[in-house]
């Protein structure tokens, strides 16, 4: 990897919210707490939605992990707090096709807003699991939160 | 730098992989990996090149030139093997797939019950935790642990509590792959004995750099199993070592059925081939075993007391190198001389995946992550680690290296001075 690789991988905002994440700490209250780990290195969150009629109020976590972990989980909340859980949905299927995309995918900035500085990231296999951890733990929340809605209803 | 190989130039050149550049030509590869994966000399590529194109074979089964070559080649890397440990009988070295597999044998067939106690310890490889979690959950005996001390060497401070008539396997780790730590096995196993437990080494970082020699241990103090693996000795992956006591072998039931691995066959039932043909089912790997067999002649030409000084040498100098980045810390034992040719340490503020990836980009290769010892980790509070390894091609100008681009990970994310 040259520096100039180094540099698509590591872009200012990811480092930014590597060192001030968002949204970070586990509040109340929830609907819905997975605990993700990723086996090859270790790095794990526990994550927390709080969803009131379809809409996601709060995503809280804890983390441990690398910049392009604790970045994404960051980046995560800033996109997907405050929408419908249809349309993070969207944002969560444009995060993936980016992340696999081989570094062949031109991003939607207008969906993923600070999210395209993963494209970088998206080069280097090794490191696309970092970027999914806090994506993938939503999804699963997000799922288990919606049968917990429904499970109510009836 | 005393204890440095002579030929070290030389060595190097063995490698062809170590001409390896990045970047169109404008960064070397340093590689500081071998915990994980040993590279390999010339003659264990055309060894297995020659086989391959002159010789191949099945082994043991064939009527032909070719197979008598290849079975001859086979049974000879068993030698070969046999004179690297200094195993007392030959037919006490069973091929496996590699070090897990071996443990995972002995796992499988040793008996256990419930009220047995397997003791294992806290820095082990997951390949050697695991299986033992198996085994004790299928028979119902349980699984002990000696914890670890500060400065990351086992704690024996209540081995009488640990190894008890009711332990029935000692399973331990020779060289630690996280910390480094060379443990005392002889004196465990003099200990395991004492009380009738089998003892099981698992030499996984122990065979590439110190000189083992089975027979000459007293047999008190001679483990009953060790396990190594092909790929770590300059050897192929595809290959590994169990080496038992033959009376303890032959007491374990096979692991797996099939072809080779047996006297006869009715459709009622099975009478088995003698070790080490009874552990060794199916067409093993033949071309690996040969080309394990030519790493293990590479490793025994240069000197394994060689190879073990050169490692001493490297390791004081990178330790000493480490101390001297801002925010290093380094875990396991201070001392070189206690240590195998793994250090692993921390960069504070900086996690293990950035470091690698930054190192990377300066073409120095080191491992970042759980180093498959996650108890290990959690014992000394760490999510996860850096690890550099030398070995016998190491250089001090690698470990600069590496000191060099540590320096410019800390710029790189803008810690202080
Ligand atoms: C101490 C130790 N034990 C066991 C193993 C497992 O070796 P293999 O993966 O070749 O079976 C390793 C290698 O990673 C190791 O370092």
């Amino acid at each position: 990897m040259t520096a100039a690789n180094l540099e698509s991988m590591y872009q200012e905002i990811i480092l930014d919210h590597y060192k001030n994440p968002h949204g970070k700490g586990l509040r109340d209250p929830f609907e819905a707490e997975v605990h993700h780990v990723n086996p090859t290195c270790g790095d794990e969150i526990t994550l927390r939605v709080h969803v009131v009629g379809g809409k996601i109020e709060d995503i809280s976590y804890d983390s441990l992990g690398c910049s392009i972990s604790q970045a994404s989980a960051s980046v995560l909340n800033d996109l997907v707090v405050g929408k419908t859980v249809d349309e993070a949905m969207v944002i969560h299927e444009e995060f993936l096709r980016l992340m696999q995309g081989k570094g062949q995918v031109e991003p939607d900035e207008d969906i993923l807003e600070d999210g395209i500085a993963f494209a970088g990231v998206a080069k280097f296999p090794a490191r696309i699991k970092c970027a999914l951890l806090s994506w993938m733990a939503w999804k699963d929340a997000a799922a288990q939160a919606n049968e917990h809605a429904l499970a109510e209803e009836k | 730098m005393k204890g440095l190989l002579p030929d070290l130039d030389l060595v190097r050149k063995d490698f062809p992989i170590l001409e390896r550049t990045f970047d169109g030509g404008e960064t070397p590869l340093v590689y500081l990996d071998s915990a994980n994966t040993s590279q390999k000399p010339q003659i264990v590529i055309d060894t297995m090149v020659d086989h391959l194109e002159r010789h191949n074979a099945n082994i043991a089964r064939a009527m032909h030139h070719l197979g008598a070559e290849a079975t001859e080649a086979f049974e000879g890397a068993r030698d070969t093997v046999a004179r690297f440990l200094g195993a007392p009988e030959r037919d006490e070295v069973i091929f496996t797939k590699n070090a897990s597999e071996g443990l995972n044998l002995v796992a499988n067939t040793v008996p256990l019950s419930p009220g047995d106690v397997v003791v294992t310890t806290e820095m082990e490889h997951h390949s050697n935790i695991v299986p033992w979690q198996l085994a004790t959950q299928r028979s119902g005996a349980s699984l002990k642990w000696f914890g670890l001390t500060d400065s990351g060497e086992l704690d024996l401070s209540n081995i009488d509590e640990l190894i008890t008539p009711a332990t029935k396997i000692v399973a331990l780790t020779w060289v630690s792959n996280m910390l480094g730590t060379i443990n005392p096995i002889a004196e465990i196993t003099r200990k395991a004995h004492e009380v009738g437990a089998l003892v099981v080494i698992d030499a996984a970082q122990a065979a590439p750099v110190l000189p083992i020699d089975l027979a000459s241990m007293p047999e008190e103090e001679r483990p009953d199993f060790l396990v190594f693996t092909g790929h770590k000795v300059v050897g192929p992956t595809g290959i590994g070592v169990l080496w038992g006591r033959r009376a303890a072998l032959e007491a374990l039931p096979p692991f797996l059925g099939g072809g080779e691995m047996i006297a006869t066959v009715t459709m009622e039932k099975a009478t088995y081939a003698p070790i080490p043909h009874k552990f060794e089912a199916g067409t093993p790997p033949i071309a690996e075993a040969i080309g394990l067999g030519a790493a293990l002649e590479y490793l025994m030409h240069v000197g394994m007391e060689n190879i073990h000084a050169h490692e001493q040498a490297i390791t004081a100098y990178a330790l000493e190198r480490l101390a001297s980045v801002p925010g290093v810390t380094v875990l396991g034992p201070p001392d070189a001389a206690k240590r195998g040719g793994a250090i692993s340490f921390e960069l504070d503020g900086v996690h293990p995946h950035d470091v690698a990836q930054v190192l990377d980009s300066k073409g120095v290769a080191i491992r970042a992550g759980h180093h498959c010892a996650k108890p290990a980790h959690q014992r000394f509070g760490v999510q996860a680690s850096n690890r550099m390894s030398s070995y016998l091609y190491t250089t001090p100008a690698e470990i600069d290296a590496l000191v060099e681009g540590l320096e410019y990970v800390r710029s790189f994310f803008k810690l202080d001075k």
